[in-house]
Order: C-alpha cells, then structure tokens, then sequence
C-alpha cells in the first residue's frame, strides 16, 4: 500500500506510523477517561473505537504488509461476526459476551506470538528475551481463550454453574503452571525445540480449563473481570513480542481496568482473590442446612393491593433489585411501578448493591435498559444511610445482598460481606418465589423479621399485579 | 537500554496511568468499562495484520488471518456492544415528569 508513495516519504515511513500509534495511545486515553462519567461516556467509547480505527489504517502502510487478500477477508469475517453478536445480544446475557469477546482477544494474542514464532521461521536467531515474551504471550493469551469459553459455558449454563473439582486440584494447577514456565526456560534455551513450543501452547490452554471450572456462577463477576485483565496483559505481551508500543500501553491499561474491577467485586464479597480462585465456594453441599430453619419461624405474607396501598402512603421507597429480577425479565414492570409511585408523589430511588448482577455494574445497564434515569440508581454506600429514613424497601429477586447475617454471624458464610442496610427501614417487602436460599446457600433471617413481608410468586407477575393495584387506588 | 527493558518501563508507566484513570470511574458505569475496555484489548489486531500480510511464510499468515478473524470479533463486537449499552443510560429529563 505504501507503494505509491514518493521515496523521500517511504523512507521516514516507519517514523510516521510510530508517530501515529503515539496519537492512537493518546486517544485511548482519552476514550477511557470520558468513559468515567455517564454523561461523557459514549463519546469516550467512540473515541477509544476511533483510535482503534487509527491504528490499524496506519499498520496497512507498513513495508511489510504486501498481500492484502487474507487481512480483508478477515476484517470482513470478524467484523460481520462481531456486528451480528453486538446487535442480536440480550442485556441479560452481556457477561456471556464479554466473556466470549475477552476469549476472542486472548486468543488473537496467543495467535500473534505463534504467527511470529513461525514467521520468524528460524527461531534460533531469536534473541532469548524474543522467546521469553513469545512464550509467555501464549501462555496468557491461551490462558485467556478457554478460561473465557468456559466462563461463558458456566454463564450460559451449557457446563455445570457449580463448582467442578477434583482432589488434588490446586496442586495440580500449580504444578501445571511451574511446569509451563520452566518450558518457557526450555525454549529460550533451546529455541528448536518444538516440542517445548507445543507444550507451552498445550499446557496453557488446558490450565484455562482447569482454572476456571472449579469456580462457582456466582463468583463469575470476580472471573470475568480477571479474564479481562488477562486479555489486556495479553495484548501487552504481543506488543513485547512484535516491539509495538501502541499494544503494550493500550494491553497495560486495559490490564489495569481488569484487576481493578477484580478487586472492587473481591471488597463487595468480602473475599480475598485466592478464596475466589481457589476455594470452590457456592456448592450444592450447603443446601442441607436451609430446612430447618423455617420451621419454627413464621414469614408474614402480603398481597399485591397490601404493597400498593403501603407504597402509596410511603413518602419515600427505595428498590433493591438483584439478579432475580432480570431473570424474571421484570426491569420494564417494575419502572412501570416506579412511575405510577413519583406520578402520586412518592420518592422512589433504587439501591444497588456492586454484585446486585452477573458482572460489575450489570444491574446499571438492564434497568438503563427500562429506560430508569441513571441519576435514581443509587451505589450501597450512597444509599445505606437513606434506609432509616425510608418507609418501604421492595426487594426484588435479591436475597444474599440483604441477608443480615453478613453482618451478624460470624459463622455464616457471607460474614464480613457488605451489604444493604435494609432492615434500618420502617418495612421490607421481599419478592420471591420460595423461601429457598440464594446462591451462597443460606438461610436468610430477615425473612422472619416482624417488618418484613413476603410476596411469593414470579417478579413480573407480582409486579403487575402491584400496577393493576396501583390503578385502581 | 535494551529493547526488553524499555519496553517494560512503558509498560509499567502505563498500568499506573490506567489505575489512575479507572479507579474513579463509578459504578454504573462498570459494564461498559469492562466490554470497552475489552474492545481495546483487540488492539492486537495491529500485529496480526502484519502476520497476515507478510507473503515469506504461508503457513503463518493462515495463523494472522485467524488472529484478525478473532481481534476483529473482540473489537467490533466489543465497541458496538457498549455503544449500544451507554446509548440506553440517559440522565432524568423533562419528558419524564
């Protein structure tokens, strides 16, 4: 493509594109920071896919880029297969997305160090620190591709949500992971080596497996952020691999991102990292404990024309939406019932909890969906002191993120994990199908609380019934 | 400095410049965050182009239209996706009232 080009340009060439990809960064950076706000956010989004545009159009003037037939049946390919996925997916399911795309890009980065492996064709005249990042980009890269495709298996549901373990597993990974890095040693030893080659690749892509599958759907938030960071680091490591800075600055903020959003999901679980990583947490074991404790406690049921007439009367309700919600696709009728309130005067604003969600942030984007203004979304630490002074907290498809045991067992499983202060209010209302317990398999006290009611039955019903009852007060 | 080097000090100087700029992002904002930031991390198409466009090795430019083929998923379907996401958060306006 650079063909064209009068010499004199083609040789400062090389220099120009650099001096593009320090634009392209630039620009990233600046996408990334709008996307720090709501009102500036989609700007910044545009603005990161602009640099992206950039950059590319760039490297297609690189001298050693000559056949052009394989790059555009490939951007064709990837770009209709990304368009159809981007526009077909259901809000629900965007952390099956992102999961799926981060394997994508992890395995985009794996391939990279290989092609370059290969490109290279003799590999012995490669400076030892080539082989180290070509090594170590596999081994992320691949890591990265089949963690997520089984993240994405567990969100779905094609592979068991529970965790799946073997005795001997984390030593087994651990084993598994020493060994991938002194094969990294191998290869820088003994650039020749297939086989060390083969191994790295083999091992790295089975390590995704086996790290993954042990860990439970609920704890998919933590996996999912960390896959992401992995993605970036990937990307970093291809840009060591192929001396591209652009690549190792964009991978390292994308990295950043990723284990930033690891840790704010780890603080919302009370859970250290290695816990998450290691501990197996959220089993079926646990359920056995759920019975007996309703036996001698009383729950206080309520019906559809009781929450209307409370809410009416209320000065201020707050919404606690969990998962549950989503899965009864119930975001639209529950912004119905939210409107009718404020058209009667009542202050409504919803509370979410960090892992109200599948992903950091996922309740945001499925009431967004129901058209609900950001600015009433509420985080927990913003809306926990409001609670004393609120009339009615409706519940909805939420359970563990209000379970006071968290603050007042030490024994349960959840203690320590922050969680919404909803009992400071004068009443709760929880919507549930059954008294079961949630993910984290425990039994949920506030149900028995004296100012606590309960609506049984499917969110979107019950809501509509809450609507139909509105209307006719 | 040799090349390993310098491109470690670019690295780490640019983890911390991506602390900086996402530790204050807030809550809601964190899905599209995440699928943006995702979108990024494609960025690795650059090297899979000059893979796919080199003509000295066959068998490794297979290997670069493959890693277009999966960058290109990641970055389209990534920046469309939250497109499409940040499109729906809307401030409360006038009409709603």
């Amino acid at each position: 493509m650079s063909n064209f080009l009068p010499p004199s340009v083609q040789a400062v060439l090389p220099n120009i594109i650099q001096l593009v990809y320090l634009l392209a960064t630039g620009v990233f950076i600046m996408g990334i920071k709008r996307l720090g706000s709501p009102a500036t956010a989609r700007s910044g989004n545009q603005l990161a896919a602009l640099g992206m545009f950039i950059g590319v159009i760039v490297t297609l003037f690189d001298q050693q880029i000559i056949s052009y037939e394989l790059i555009i049946a490939g951007i064709v390919v990837g770009s209709a297969i990304g368009a159809f996925a981007a526009k077909k997916v259901e809000m629900t399911a965007m952390p099956e997305m992102v999961a799926i795309f981060n394997g994508f890009g992890g395995g985009a980065s794996a391939l990279v160090a290989w092609g370059e492996f290969v490109r290279i064709g003799a590999p012995t005249m490669l400076a030892g620190q080539d082989l180290v990042t070509i090594g170590l980009s596999i081994l992320i890269g691949s890591i990265t591709f089949t963690g997520s495709f089984i993240a994405f298996g567990k969100l779905k549901g094609f592979i068991s949500g529970n965790p799946v373990t073997f005795p001997g597993q984390n030593i087994f990974n651990a084993l598994l992971t020493v060994g991938t890095l002194v094969l990294v040693g191998w290869l820088t030893y003994d650039p020749s080596s297939q086989l060390a080659f083969w191994l790295i690749f083999g091992i790295a892509l089975l390590l995704g497996i086996l790290t993954v599958m042990p860990i439970g759907g609920a704890d998919m938030p933590v996996v999912i952020s960390l896959l992401n960071s992995y993605s970036g680091l990937a990307a970093s490591m291809a840009g060591f691999v192929i001396n591209n800075n652009l690549l190792i600055i964009s991978g390292a903020l994308v990295g950043a991102a990723g284990l930033i959003l690891t840790n704010i999901m780890c603080n919302a679980m009370n859970r250290s990292l290695g816990n998450v990583l290691f501990g197996a947490f959220g089993g079926n074991d646990s359920s056995e404990s759920g019975p007996a404790a309703d036996t001698d406690k009383t729950v206080r049921e309520t019906t559809a024309d009781d929450v209307a007439i409370q809410c009416i009367y209320a000065n201020k309700v707050i919404i606690v939406p969990g998962y549950g919600l989503a899965v009864a696709q119930a975001q639209h009728v529950l912004k119905e019932v939210a409107d009718k309130l404020e058209k009667k005067g009542v202050e409504v604003k919803y509370g979410i909890h960090p892992v109200a969600g599948r992903m950091p942030g996922h309740m945001n984007v499925l009431l967004a969906e129901a058209d609900v203004p950001y600015d009433q979304l509420y985080d927990m630490e913003q809306i926990n002191p409001d609670f004393k002074s609120t009339d009615v907290v409706l519940i909805i498809g939420a359970n563990d993120v209000v379970n006071p045991t968290a603050k007042t067992e030490p024994g349960s499983p959840i203690y320590g994990m922050p969680i919404m202060n909803v009992d400071d209010a004068e009443r709760t209302i929880v919507f549930k199908r059954s008294l079961s317990p949630g993910f984290a398999g425990i039994d949920n006290p506030l149900f028995y609380k004296e100012s606590n009611q309960m609506f049984f039955g499917d969110a979107k019903d019950s809501l509509q019934a809450i609507t139909q009852a509105l209307n006719e007060v | 400095m040799s090349g390993l080097i310098f491109n470690l000090f670019i690295f780490v100087l640019a983890s911390f410049v991506g602390f900086e700029l996402i530790s204050k992002v807030p809550p809601t904002l964190h899905t599209p965050l995440m699928s943006g930031a995702n979108a990024i991390s494609g960025i690795t198409i650059i090297g899979a182009l000059v893979i796919a466009g080199q003509v000295d090795q066959e068998f490794a430019q297979i290997i670069g239209f493959m890693a277009i083929v999966f960058a290109t998923i990641n970055v389209v379907g990534g920046f469309m996706v939250t497109d499409r996401m940040l499109e729906m958060f809307k401030k409360k306006d006038k009409n709603d009232e």
